[in-house]
């Protein structure tokens, strides 16, 4: 098959992301989906830079030694920088909103909630 | 039995969905060189931002405005998490104490993870890590103090204050450049003052990313204490 | 033994552990745990994959930061996922 030499860090990736996938559409606390959300981000953000890597170059900071041939690259790691930061401000958001469901219909059980309806 | 039968369903369709993801990645093979744009900003970075760390001169110079939709998101989400908690009456509802060795500890280092956070976003553009990283430290720092002391509160005015001028002298920098260059978000430090041109490798280069670093860090540290401190304020009912 | 060309075959294996366990235990404070032990790893796998600007922000953030934030949540609503009564014994419970 085709997807026999696929490289450890891919694999653990697309397992991470699969594990959270398998936390959102499963549990049925809203603490635990948004755990398993953050899962996800986190299994996304070590696919992106492990798509950028080459083999046996060095970090992209041209010191004394490194020419611009030399590094891998650099431009994942850009995105990846930006796309942590963002994951984390909607994770508190989705806490926030789940701490006044919380107050609101004094349960966190999904089932329930779609019961309730106000 | 419902249970079980949605189980499964999950069960299959994450195989199917993981079977298909590894076919796509089967075509990227891992660990070739597959650059394009990267051999590009590689080549001319060292002479057209004068930073040495191409990541930052990415995050901040060729893709400054991606950087600034992201410190919109961070307010926003900041804003939002004030927003949704607030209550009018609001107390830390801490009730036991730290430990000696927790507080002794936190009175010591406070003021060495606050300037190792400072370190990190003032080097952005020599060393790794940058202005996120920076603010996340100094974040940390009063995260520590939170714990240790039952007490403890940011001062919300300056705060406040604080993370709205920091996040205005962002777009006022970019204002300047547009009046002095040509575009928003012109490194005019760099490019028309040449301030540091014979200088890279050292501190006083890189054009404008120590100044963007320095705004970015103190923003996302004041934003992140108080999203910390939204969270953990509860209304105590009299 | 020494295998030190297979140290990253062994973190990416606590990882995923780790994530099986952030998931599957029904204490919510250990699951919090769980999910930073996750970042924990992913940064080390990120130095690994030679970016060192990614490692600090995933430790700094995602570490530290996302698991205070999920775990202040935690403690304002409730901590166990069902609703019985259980004390949390020496070992935690499936």
């Amino acid at each position: 098959m085709s997807i026999s030499n696929i490289g450890i860090y891919y694999f653990g990736a697309i397992s991470l992301v699969l594990i959270g996938l398998y936390g959102v559409l499963v549990k049925k606390n809203l603490m635990k989906i948004l755990i398993s959300l953050s899962v996800m981000e986190t299994g996304v953000n070590l696919l992106l830079i492990s798509i950028g890597y080459v083999y046996g170059k060095s970090a992209p900071i041209l010191s004394e030694g490194i020419g611009p041939s030399q590094t891998v690259d650099p431009i994942p790691q850009a995105l990846v920088l930006t796309a942590i930061v963002i994951g984390v401000a909607t994770t508190a958001m989705a806490l926030s909103v789940a701490i006044l469901i919380h107050e609101k219909y004094g349960t966190l059980n999904i089932e329930e909630i779609r019961r309730l309806r106000g | 039995m419902v249970s079980v039968l949605k189980r499964s369903l999950a069960i299959l369709s994450i195989l199917i969905i993981g079977y298909w993801l590894a076919q796509g990645l089967a075509g990227v093979p891992f660990g070739q060189d597959k650059m394009l744009v990267g051999h590009y900003y590689l080549n001319h970075v060292k002479e057209q931002t004068g930073a040495v760390n191409a990541v930052t001169a990415i995050v901040v110079n060729y893709r400054g405005f991606d950087t600034l939709g992201e410190v919109t998101v961070l307010f926003i989400a900041s804003t939002g998490v004030g927003a949704l908690l607030w209550r009018k009456n609001r107390k830390r509802t801490a009730k036991t104490e730290g430990s000696v060795v927790l507080t002794t500890g936190t009175e010591l280092l406070f003021p060495f993870i606050m300037m190792f956070g400072v370190y990190i976003f003032i080097h952005g553009h020599l060393t790794p890590g940058g202005g996120f990283p920076g603010g996340a430290t100094i974040a940390t720092a009063f995260l520590l103090l939170y714990l240790a002391f039952t007490v403890y509160e940011i001062p919300h005015r300056g705060f406040e204050k604080t993370e709205g001028l920091a996040g205005m002298s962002y777009v006022l920098v970019g204002l300047i450049g547009l009046w002095i260059g040509g575009y928003f978000l012109f490194d005019w430090i760099w490019q028309s003052w040449h301030w540091g041109v014979n200088n890279i490798g050292r501190l006083f280069s890189g054009g404008f990313i120590p100044v963007i670093y320095t705004i970015i860090g103190i923003k996302v540290g004041t934003e992140l204490s108080g999203i910390v401190d939204n969270m953990l304020k509860e209304e105590v009912k009299e | 033994m020494n295998c030190f060309g297979c140290i990253e075959y062994i973190i990416v294996a606590l990882m995923i552990i780790s994530a099986v366990l952030a998931i599957e235990w029904r204490d919510l404070l250990a699951a919090t745990v769980g999910m930073a032990a996750v970042s924990l790893f992913a940064s080390i796998l990120f130095f690994m994959l030679q970016a060192p600007d990614v490692a600090m922000t995933e430790a700094a953030i995602g570490a530290a930061l996302s698991g205070a934030i999920v775990l202040f949540a935690v403690k304002r609503t409730q901590r166990f996922e069902t609703e019985e009564e259980e004390r949390p014994g020496w070992w935690v419970r499936w």
